[in-house]
Parts: structure tokens; C-alpha cells; sequence
């Protein structure tokens, strides 16, 4: 421990970090935007810039390391003058475009330049013209609005070792494109929306489908449906502006009733069918040498990233579809049929934590007949929106239950939404269906938390079971990379595209960061923990539509409407 | 394998079990050998260095020096130093775009026109200059270089009469 002074008041910091980690810790707020949780500084913006006792120039406090002794001073009138002045600079060629902007209200630019006083234009450039980039389903680009700060860059880089996007030009030409300057959609970006999250501005935004949802629910001949996945009822609280990571599942229920929907199904429900179909195609797979390890399917950002980088690995992709697609295959089959509704009159809305849900859903696999699965995604931040829209105020209004045949869950399926939350829900099953008894301890401690990889030997009814849990895809990259090389102890792999799983999701929450993504899922476990049904196969209506509809997991039914196939991309890496 | 496929391969071979500071020499060698940078050598350079061509195309943007599409049959390079832009060469390079509708860097869809803006040509005293085929024109203006290029089409238009 060192010592070094901060505004006048002497504190404690760790030799080695920076003028901000002590900083903020002593809950002194020093604005930044380049700067990225969990990464190397870059100290492109200079925002956060101190001054240093000694020192002719202020220091940026992101990347400056403390020393003994040093002296600190964060408010004086030369460091809040210069700070000023590079928002200033970053307004000079800026379209002013907040009143329509997808971003106002929670624009880190539009914040600092009201927080700093910037009352009036010093600088004028004239404006470049930049296209849009409306080319990606889950993706809008609007390079007008960047500040070249480099967070989508170096998420896409060095979280989820994708590299769709970099920078491009120089001087008044820097922009962020993909390669080629191609549209989003040519490119190797799969869909993850972890640069919307940490975007500062409004240059990167959701592709929104609110306004067709809104249409959908004012014509009188269509019938909406409506599924929220696991980790949505999590998180939506931050947007509704109440306390951060409260379930809010039943006042959320009572929230798509009042906007319109005639159905509000759980996306858990299928979760805990995933697991009969997953667990099945597992065992199956264990006992007639087919190919391992296997690996989950239920995040598309995955699946595309296998299919662009990894497509030797397709065969050891698990067939089923995601929990979302197979809710809307049975809506638009069991659902309209026991109903009498003509599937091409149902409506079927998903609401996710998720930007890649969006393209997962305009695939033409995850169709019927070229009825799609499900026809329009919304983001838990589109949900917010249209929470605001209507005016509807979560904390007045009573929790509803979910409407059957979709409506009930078990916690093994609400725990989807937590990385390790897939292992964790099919080792319970698994135990179950392998032994005929259920786990003693139904919590799996080493498959829970933030960690990126984690890992489990198991011994289920004699057999030994290795499995490896992975979240973001850079982890992914490595894992495959170990097998590649022959690693061989692994029998299944769970891989959720975003860090820490959908809680940490591309479509969740704007500036979302790593302390919320783990409250988040804190809810979600205890959440498993008051919860009497606990695991997958004794849910009563996951039962009873394997008797009345689909038979038996596996079955010629399930195969039609629950798995689908996956394909090589060919797009430039 | 196409042509120049083989010839980037045979670029590649000279850089074996090389990494980033390799890239700007192969790129040169590249354009060199080729007149630019095409898509699929980006990404067998990509492939040969391990690197997303998202950064390599990043990479060779921010160098003036290169071309990703072929030239065309007249190359136009207009200087943009400081003695050049001093006499007007600005106005010149937007009405070359206005009139070839190509920017810098581009070539025209009938491949008659691409246009190149060049740091200095140490040829301040002529200035404003532009080359036209490696031609030099001096103190050339927008009138100048419209008929420049009214003299290239016509000259096609000939060719295409007599044959
Ligand atoms: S990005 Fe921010 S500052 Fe720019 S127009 Fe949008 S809200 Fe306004
Ligand atoms: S959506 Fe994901 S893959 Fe695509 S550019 Fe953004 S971070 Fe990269
Ligand atoms: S798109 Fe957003 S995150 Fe990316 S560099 Fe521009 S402002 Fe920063
Ligand atoms: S936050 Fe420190 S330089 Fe950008």
C-alpha cells in the first residue's frame, strides 16, 4: 500500500493501478471515454485527464499508474477547461441530432457536454457525409455520430475476437467499418450488439422493431403472442427506473397485457424442453459414438460465429434450437392448433436480452413452410421504450402469471439466463434421467459466477462427464483452439456469446458493466433458490406436451419443429 | 487458382512465418505487382498473417499510397501539398469529382477514369499540378482539366468507331 493524495485528502492505493481505479474507489467521479472495465487502457480521448502536482501537463488518470507521495487534483479550473474543450472538439463536426437520436437521454457525449456547460459552438467543421449502415437485421450504424473512442473496436477485438470492425482512414476520414467498408452484414460480425452496449453515442444502435410490433397489435385480424426470455425480467427493472437486477417478472407480465399482446408465454418454458431435447441428443451422442464434445446451440451470436470461424465444429454443434425458436415453432404449430388459428394470422414477439435473437429469427431455417418461427425480436431496452410509450409504470402495477400452455417454468429453465445456467439445469436432468433419482444438491457451485471458463468432472450414474463452460467469444476461441489441438476430456461445452451470459446481453441495458451483469444473475440464482420446481423434466406442461403433441424427445415431431441445421459462412475473416 | 492468386501466393512465400511488421511490405509488393489491393489478396494476406482483414484493410487506409480498385485506363493524381493547395488545387480536385463522379481512390465504372490525390510532387513552381498518366500538367485549373478529360473519351469513342 502507497499513499498519495487526491483533492487534498491523503488515501490509500495499491502500487501498480491507476490515478482512476483509486479514484473511483475513494467515489471521486472523473469523466471518461475511451476507458473500458476489465482492459488495457487506451488513453485515446484524454477525458479523464488530472492534474498532477509537479507536473507541467495534465496526466490521464485512465493509464497514469500512482506513485508515493503523488498529489492529485481532479476539479481544478486548467483540467476542467481542457476537458471542456475536447468535448468541444468532438461536437465541432457533430449532427446535433439529439431530438431524434436513438440515444438522447442517455448519451454519454450529450451528458458530458451538459455536464461540462458547453452552452455554445466554439468550433465549426463542416460535416462529413456518412451512410448509414442499415445492412445488419440487428445492427444500425450511423458513423455520423462516432467519436472514434475505440470501445466497439476493442470489444469486438479483444472480448469477443471477432475483429468485424476496425478503424479506417485518418485524419477528418477516421471512421469505424467493417473491412472493405462493407455494409455490417457482409462482414464477420455475428450479431452479439456488445458494441451497442458500450457505445457512447448514438453512432451504434439496436435495429428496432417497435414500430412493426405496434402495427401488429392494432390490427384486429392478427393475433400477437408474446415470449420474454430468462434474463429479461432481470434486467428490465434499469429501464423502468427501478432498483437495479429486481425480478420484475410478474409486473412485467401485467406490462405486455396492458401494451396488447393476447398471449404472454416464458421463454424458460422452453428452456426446460431444451434440456429434454439437449440432454437426449446428449446421451444419445455418449452412447452411439457420435460426435463429441457437444455444444450448446441457444445463443445465435455463437452459432454464427461457428459457422463463419470455426465451421469444422458444425458436427459438434447440438441440433436443437434455441429456446426462443422452438417457443415460436410450437406457438405457430401446437399453439394454433389447439387454438384453431391459421399460423399465418399469429404474430409471434420475442423479447430478449439479445441483438443476434433479431438475425437468429430472419434465418430461413427457422421457418415453417416460410411461416417464421418467430417474427419480430425486441431488445429488453425496446421493451423499455415501449414501457415509456404507453406509460406504463412498473412499481403500480400487480404481478400477473405468464398464460398457459407456455406460461410455467421450472428454475432450471429461469437459470438459462446465467452463464453455466444450461450445464447447470442439464446435469440436474441428466442426474435424473441416467440415475432415476434426483441430485441431492441440486446446486452446482463450481458452474456459477462471473468467471469466463469454468469447469466440471462429473460422475453421473457411473459415467464420467467433463464439461466446460464459456462465456464470450474470445474464451470460445480458445477452447476451440485447445481441442483443435487435441484436447479430449470434454464431453459438453456450454458457450454463451456475451460475458457472463444473456444478463450480460448485446440487447440489455445501455453502459451495462460487469457489477451489474452479476447482480443480475445473483437474482436469477436466488430466484432458483425459492423456487419448489427446481429441475427440467418434472415440468407439468413440458410433460404433458410430450403426451398430447410431440411424443417422446427426439421424435419425428420434435425433429420438425425443434432442431434445425447450420452452414458454413462465407464471409471475408 | 486465379492469376493473381498465384502471384500474391508467390508474394506471400517471400514472408514466411512472418507477422505485423511484415504487412506493410507485403502490401506494397502487392500493389506493385497487381496496381492495387484486391479483396481476396486482403484476405490471403489475412490468412498468411493471421490477422481479420477488418485490420488490414484498417491498415492500408490510413496509407495514402494504396489503391483498392484497379486503375483506370487514364489515371488522374491531383497534388494536394501546400504550395498546390495554395494556388486552388481543392477547387480542382472537387471538379474532377463532380465531373469523372469518382473520389479519390475510385475508378469509374466504364474504367476510363481513376482519381488519386498525391502528397507533394516537388514540383511546387508548376503549381497547381496534376498528372494525367504520370503526364505532368502544369498550372492546370478545373477548364484544364475538363478537356484533359473530354480528350481521353473522345480518344475512346475513335477507337471504338474504328473498330
Ligand atoms: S449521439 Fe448523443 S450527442 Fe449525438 S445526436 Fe445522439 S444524443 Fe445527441
Ligand atoms: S455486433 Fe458483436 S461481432 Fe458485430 S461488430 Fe458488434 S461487437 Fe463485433
Ligand atoms: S461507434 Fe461508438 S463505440 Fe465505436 S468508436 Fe464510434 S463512438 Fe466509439
Ligand atoms: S478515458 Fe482516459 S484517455 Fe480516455
Amino acid at each position: 500500500m502507497i499513499g498519495i493524495e487526491a483533492n487534498g485528502r491523503t488515501v490509500e492505493a495499491k502500487a501498480g493501478e491507476t490515478i482512476l481505479s483509486v479514484l473511483r474507489r475513494e467515489g471521486i467521479h472523473v469523466p471518461t471515454l475511451c476507458h473500458m472495465e476489465g482492459l488495457e487502457p487506451s488513453g485515446a480521448c484524454r477525458l479523464c485527464v488530472v492534474e498532477l502536482e509537479g507536473s507541467a501537463n495534465l496526466v490521464p488518470a485512465c493509464s497514469f499508474p500512482v506513485s508515493e507521495g503523488m498529489k492529485v487534483r481532479t476539479g481544478t479550473p486548467k483540467v476542467l477547461e481542457a476537458r471542456k474543450t475536447i468535448v468541444e472538439l468532438l461536437l465541432s463536426n457533430h449532427p446535433d441530432d439529439c431530438l431524434y437520436c436513438s440515444r438522447s437521454g442517455n448519451c454519454d457525449l450529450q451528458k458530458l457536454a451538459g455536464d461540462l456547460g458547453v452552452r455554445q459552438r466554439h468550433y465549426r467543421e463542416p460535416r462529413p457525409s456518412r451512410e448509414l449502415d442499415v445492412s445488419s437485421p440487428s445492427i444500425i450504424r450511423d458513423p455520423a455520430k462516432c467519436i472514434l473512442c475505440g470501445r466497439c473496436v476493442r470489444v469486438c477485438e479483444e472480448v469477443q475476437a471477432v475483429s468485424a470492425i476496425d478503424f479506417t482512414g485518418r485524419g477528418s476520414r477516421a471512421m469505424v467499418t467493417p473491412a472493405f467498408n462493407s455494409g455490417l452484414n457482409m462482414s464477420s460480425c455475428i450479431n452479439c450488439g456488445q458494441c451497442v452496449v458500450v457505445c457512447p453515442t448514438g453512432a451504434l444502435a439496436e435495429r428496432s422493431s417497435v414500430q412493426e410490433v405496434m402495427d401488429a397489435l392494432s390490427d384486429p385480424d392478427l393475433t400477437v403472442i408474446v415470449q420474454h426470455a430468462p434474463a429479461v425480467s432481470v434486467s428490465l427493472a434499469e429501464e423502468a427506473g427501478l432498483k437495479p437486477a429486481t425480478d420484475v417478472d410478474g409486473k412485467m407480465v401485467a406490462a405486455l397485457r396492458r401494451i396488447g399482446f393476447d398471449r404472454v408465454f416464458d421463454t424458460s418454458f422452453t428452456a426446460d424442453l431444451t434440456i429434454m431435447e439437449e440432454g437426449s441428443e446428449l446421451v444419445e451422442r455418449v452412447n452411439n459414438g457420435g460426435v463429441l464434445p457437444m455444444l450448446t446451440s441457444c445463443s445465435p451470436g455463437w452459432i454464427k460465429f461457428v459457422e463463419t470461424f470455426y465451421p469444422e465444429f458444425i458436427p459438434n454443434v447440438s441440433t436443437c434450437k434455441s429456446p426462443q425458436q422452438m417457443l415460436g415453432a410450437l406457438v405457430k404449430s401446437f399453439f394454433a392448433e389447439r387454438e384453431q388459428l391459421d399460423p399465418k394470422k399469429i404474430v409471434s414477439v420475442s423479447i430478449m436480452p439479445c441483438t443476434a435473437k433479431k438475425f437468429e429469427c430472419s434465418r430461413p431455417e427457422m421457418a415453417n413452410d416460410y411461416v417464421p418461427d418467430v417474427d419480430y425480436v425486441l431488445t429488453t431496452r425496446e421493451l423499455g421504450q415501449l414501457l415509456r410509450m404507453f406509460g406504463l409504470d412498473l412499481a403500480s402495477l400487480e404481478p400477473e402469471a405468464a398464460d398457459s400452455p407456455f406460461g410455467e417454468r421450472s428454475s432450471a429453465g429461469k437459470i438459462f439466463g446465467a452463464s453455466g445456467g444450461v450445464m447447470e439445469a442439464a446435469v440436474r436432468s441428466a442426474h435424473y434421467l441416467l440415475t432415476g433419482e434426483e441430485l441431492q444438491n441440486l446446486k452446482i457451485q463450481p458452474l456459477r459466477g462471473m468467471a469466463g471458463v469454468k469447469e466440471l468432472r462429473a460422475n453421473v450414474g457411473g459415467v464420467e462427464i467433463g464439461a466446460c463452460v464459456v462465456s464470450g467469444l474470445g474464451n470460445a476461441r480458445n477452447l476451440l483452439d485447445q481441442i483443435k489441438v487435441g484436447r479430449d476430456d470434454l464431453h459438453f461445452i456450454e458457450v454463451m456469446t456475451c460475458p457472463g451470459g444473456c444478463v450480460g446481453g448485446g440487447g440489455q441495458p445501455i453502459g451495462t458493466e460487469r457489477d451489474a451483469v452479476k447482480s443480475r444473475m445473483e437474482t436469477l440464482y436466488r430466484i432458483d433458490r425459492e423456487e419448489q420446481l427446481r429441475v427440467s423434466h418434472k415440468n407439468p406442461w413440458v410433460l404433458r406436451l410430450y403426451e398430447e403433441f410431440l411424443g417422446k424427445p427426439l421424435s419425428h415431431k420434435s425433429h420438425k419443429l425443434l432442431h434445425t441445421t447450420y452452414d458454413k459462412r462465407h464471409v471475408p475473416l | 487458382m486465379k492469376e493473381s492468386a498465384k502471384k500474391v501466393k508467390a508474394i506471400l512465400a517471400k514472408y514466411p512465418d512472418s507477422g505485423r511488421d511484415a504487412l506493410i511490405p507485403i502490401l506494397q509488393d502487392i500493389q506493385d505487382e497487381l496496381g492495387y489491393l484486391p479483396t481476396s489478396a486482403i484476405m490471403q494476406v489475412g490468412a498468411h498473417l493471421a490477422l481479420p482483414s477488418s485490420k488490414i484493410y484498417g491498415v492500408a487506409t490510413f496509407y495514402n499510397q494504396f489503391r483498392f480498385q484497379p486503375k483506370g485506363r487514364n489515371h488522374i493524381t491531383i497534388c494536394r501539398g501546400t504550395a498546390c493547395h495554395v494556388k486552388g488545387s481543392g477547387k480542382l480536385l472537387e471538379n474532377a469529382v463532380a465531373t469523372l463522379k469518382i473520389k479519390p481512390g475510385q475508378t469509374s465504372r466504364d474504367k476510363l477514369f481513376s482519381l488519386e490525390t498525391v502528397a507533394c510532387m516537388g514540383a511546387c513552381g508548376l503549381a497547381p499540378v496534376i498528372t494525367v498518366n504520370d503526364e505532368f500538367n502544369a498550372k492546370a485549373s478545373p477548364a484544364k482539366l475538363n478537356r484533359l478529360a473530354r480528350c481521353c473519351k473522345d480518344e475512346i469513342t475513335q477507337e471504338r468507331e474504328n473498330s
